[in-house]
């Protein structure tokens, strides 16, 4: 295979991906038992629900149970373990917790259910902020008083800037996320200053996208190549972006296992502030059990490998899950234990 | 759920009819008895109702342990309010679905409960059947090398309710395969038959893990001969679903030996239910209980029991 | 993340649209999009059009595949 010929004269070869739709679709297709031993595909923090704090589950669950609420969340948080509890729990209790596919359709409920507040989880990368933007922005056409989202969006570029910059990894190029980019476009991984393909989510696209890194690293090149042309556009998607910069505002942000980086999150805009849930309901302060024997950190960060955590497959499982690397179908320890062991 | 069933009811109730655990209790020198209690909501969905549902449930669970089904008992709890018109529906659809399936409603019970007691309606079938002189039936007799077949397309009954649902917002002409099997299986039943039974919630991928653990073999499928209706296909895409883990409700799989394979296979497809059934695997030589499967492009990966509830996801 | 798929625009109704892929329709917001028509095939991803797809590129990119 090409691949094998191109990275004949290269040393130990470290290749990230940092979405989780590129981790599935890898240990699915079974690519890395195909490629040469010395090119390592790590597993990057591109699980928006997997880099969720747990006290931002805490508070999910805190707004679920206050009364009148109708608490509406894409399906990947349901079953996401907080400090004592889940969503899904709260919903076997009792909890008035719904699954959307859009936030439009949470939008739509709290239209017909004006004697109710409809809270929205906002989780996601700039694949899916945009959406919740333009469903606020109709929200806000509409002059509903009963919408609110809690935001926990992320921005994927800073994770990317600070995982080069650490001395423990060692990441030779970045397999950078298809529909992420869609929206972004190519300028902002340039910035990173190691090799990055936007590949799409075919195992082909994948494997097309390894042989465009490998070759750069065997020419000595640093660039920011597509192979996802029919859908990446190099300036992204304007009004998307316009729509991103009118609703939110850049924070800096809690990464779950990798702590605070700065201007990598998203918070309603002062224009906005009335969807804000946190603005609206004042809830009390709520305590954050912290992790014991989790290491989704050091798995976030590609330092560790899933059969490495003492936890794995043992006291953390996919119906147990201890961390959100597990109980996020897309997370890192959810593909291993599923795919690999 | 098998916890549950492990430490709480195989505990207490535990008996040499009960241990083997397959879709229907052996009794007597050649009956098999089963019971299932329906619960599904939507109560109506393209393809069928709760009514029919509740009949094949019970059919399939004694023609999958090789027995021609007689005798259903049924019995129905339903909430104060609910309406008439609905009732006599899903009676009729239990009259057309008896009649197909040439059984018959010897006993019943009918009760009301206060409103929000039950969701709508819950029906429980119970039915009994004779084993046919054929059926030689057992895991035990499952061996490297047998062939693995099933009926039909995956997925199509959960993709049909989870449309009907209408919390998710799309539409589509998928009709829930639910159907009896005993017609089927009546026109194939041989000793060549290893074991069966009828891929339900949890789908394939689930129902192969069950086999395998009992067995105690590895299985091994190829995913480009798992038959998938394209509109299931793209649903699940987009919705982050995987059809091995999707439930049927007309469909059965079966392990046959290898020799026996093609001409069961040409039988079943003459038969409606069975037009398209395909060989996807076979049973291997490692004695590690696992289910592999061969994907597309030609990786291995390993496909585990399903944990709780398959949930959509745009992640 | 980001699952979305490439489904085909059946109706426009403003910044709404009906899209399709085999018989599986819904009805999306086209907010992103600048001059869709029906026929163009979408990336959906959470009840959205991402983006267009480029059937040029497309097809570029399949032939580029299929020698994988």
């Amino acid at each position: 295979m090409a691949i094998f010929e191109k990275a004949r004269g290269l040393d130990s070869v470290n290749l990230m991906e940092v979405c989780g739709t590129h981790t599935m679709s890898i240990c699915k297709s079974g690519i890395r038992e195909m490629l040469p031993e010395h090119i390592n595909l790590i597993s990057g923090p591109g699980c928006p629900v997997c880099v969720s704090p747990k006290s931002y589950i805490d508070k999910a669950i805190a707004f679920s149970r206050l009364p009148d609420v109708i608490l509406a969340t894409f399906g990947d948080m349901l079953k996401v373990p907080g400090s004592n509890s889940s969503l899904a729990e709260e919903r076997a209790n009792g909890s008035n917790v719904k699954v959307v596919y859009s936030c439009l359709d949470a939008v739509d409920i709290a239209e017909k259910a004006p004697d109710k507040k409809v809270i929205f989880l906002g989780i996601g990368f700039e694949t899916t902020s945009p959406t919740v933007a333009a469903s606020i922005v109709y929200a806000h056409k509409k002059k509903l008083k009963n919408f609110f989202v809690y935001s926990g969006h992320k921005i994927i570029p800073p994770a990317m800037k600070m995982l080069v910059a650490d001395n423990d990894i060692n990441i030779h190029g970045f397999i950078c996320p298809a529909h992420v980019s869609a929206i972004i476009g190519t300028l902002p991984y340039k910035a990173i200053n190691i090799p990055c393909v936007i590949a799409g989510f075919e195992p082909l696209d994948i494997l097309q996208g390894i042989l465009m890194l490998v070759e750069q690293l065997a020419s000595g090149e640093t660039k920011v190549e597509n192979q996802y042309k029919r859908i990446v556009k190099d300036h992204g998607n304007k009004k998307a972006l316009d729509l991103l910069k009118d609703v939110f505002k850049v924070e800096d942000s809690d990464w779950r296992g990798i702590g605070v980086l700065p201007k990598s999150g998203m918070k309603l805009s002062k224009r906005y502030s009335m969807f804000d849930a946190e603005e609206e309901f004042h809830l009390p302060k709520i305590k954050t059990m912290p992790d014991k024997g989790c290491i989704c950190g050091s798995i976030l960060k590609g330092i560790k490998k899933p059969s490495e955590c003492a936890l794995f497959a043992k006291k953390c499982t996919p119906e147990k899950p201890q961390g959100a690397c597990m109980v996020s179908s897309e997370g890192t320890c959810a593909a291993y234990y599923k795919y690999r062991r | 759920m098998h916890e549950l069933i492990k430490d709480l009811f195989i505990k207490n109730l535990d008996n040499p009819y009960l241990h083997n655990l397959g879709d229907a209790a052996l009794i007597e020198r050649n009956l098999a008895y089963t019971t299932d209690s329906f619960v599904i909501n939507p109560i109506f969905f393209p393809g069928g109702d709760i009514g029919k549902l509740s009949i094949c449930g019970t059919v399939n669970d004694l023609a999958v342990s090789g027995a021609k089904p007689k005798y259903i008992s049924c019995g129905m709890i339903v909430e104060e309010g609910f309406d008439y018109k609905d009732l006599e529906k899903i009676t009729l659809s239990i009259k057309a679905t008896c009649k197909v399936s040439g059984v018959y409603i010897v006993a019943g019970d009918f009760k009301v409960v206060e409103k929000g007691a039950v969701d709508k309606i819950f029906i429980n079938t119970s039915g009994v059947g004779k084993i046919y002189t054929d059926a030689r039936l057992s895991s035990n007799r499952i061996k490297p090398g047998d062939k693995i077949i099933i009926s039909g397309t995956m997925g199509d009954h959960a993709a049909a309710v989870l449309i009907a649902r209408e919390e998710l917002k799309f539409k589509s002409k998928i009709f829930s395969d639910c159907a009896p099997l005993n017609g089927l299986i009546a026109s194939i039943i041989s000793k060549d038959i290893k074991f069966m039974r009828d891929p339900t919630r949890g789908g394939l991928a689930t129902t192969l893990n069950e086999i395998a653990m009992q067995c105690g073999y590895n299985m091994s499928i190829d995913e480009k001969n798992v038959p998938v209706k394209e509109n299931v296909r793209v649903l699940c895409e987009i919705l982050g679903l995987n059809p091995l883990y999707m439930a049927n409700e007309g469909k059965v799989m079966l392990i046959v030996s290898e020799s026996s394979a093609s001409k069961i296979l040409s039988r079943m497809k003459k038969h409606p239910l069975g037009r398209n059934s395909r060989i996807i695997g076979e049973v291997g030589k490692r004695k590690d209980k696992k289910v592999y499967l061969k994907t597309k492009i030609g990786g291995t990966r390993i496909v585990d029991m399903l944990t709780g509830e398959q949930l959509p996801r745009i992640c | 993340m980001c699952l979305a798929i490439p489904m085909k625009i059946k109706k426009i109704e403003g910044n709404r649209a009906i899209v399709s892929s085999g018989s599986v329709e819904r009805r999306i917001a086209i907010d992103f999009l600048t001059n869709s028509k029906i026929g163009d095939y979408v990336m959906v991803h959470a009840g959205f059009a991402i983006e267009k797809l480029d059937p040029k590129q497309a097809e570029e990119t399949l032939e580029i595949l299929r020698r994988i």
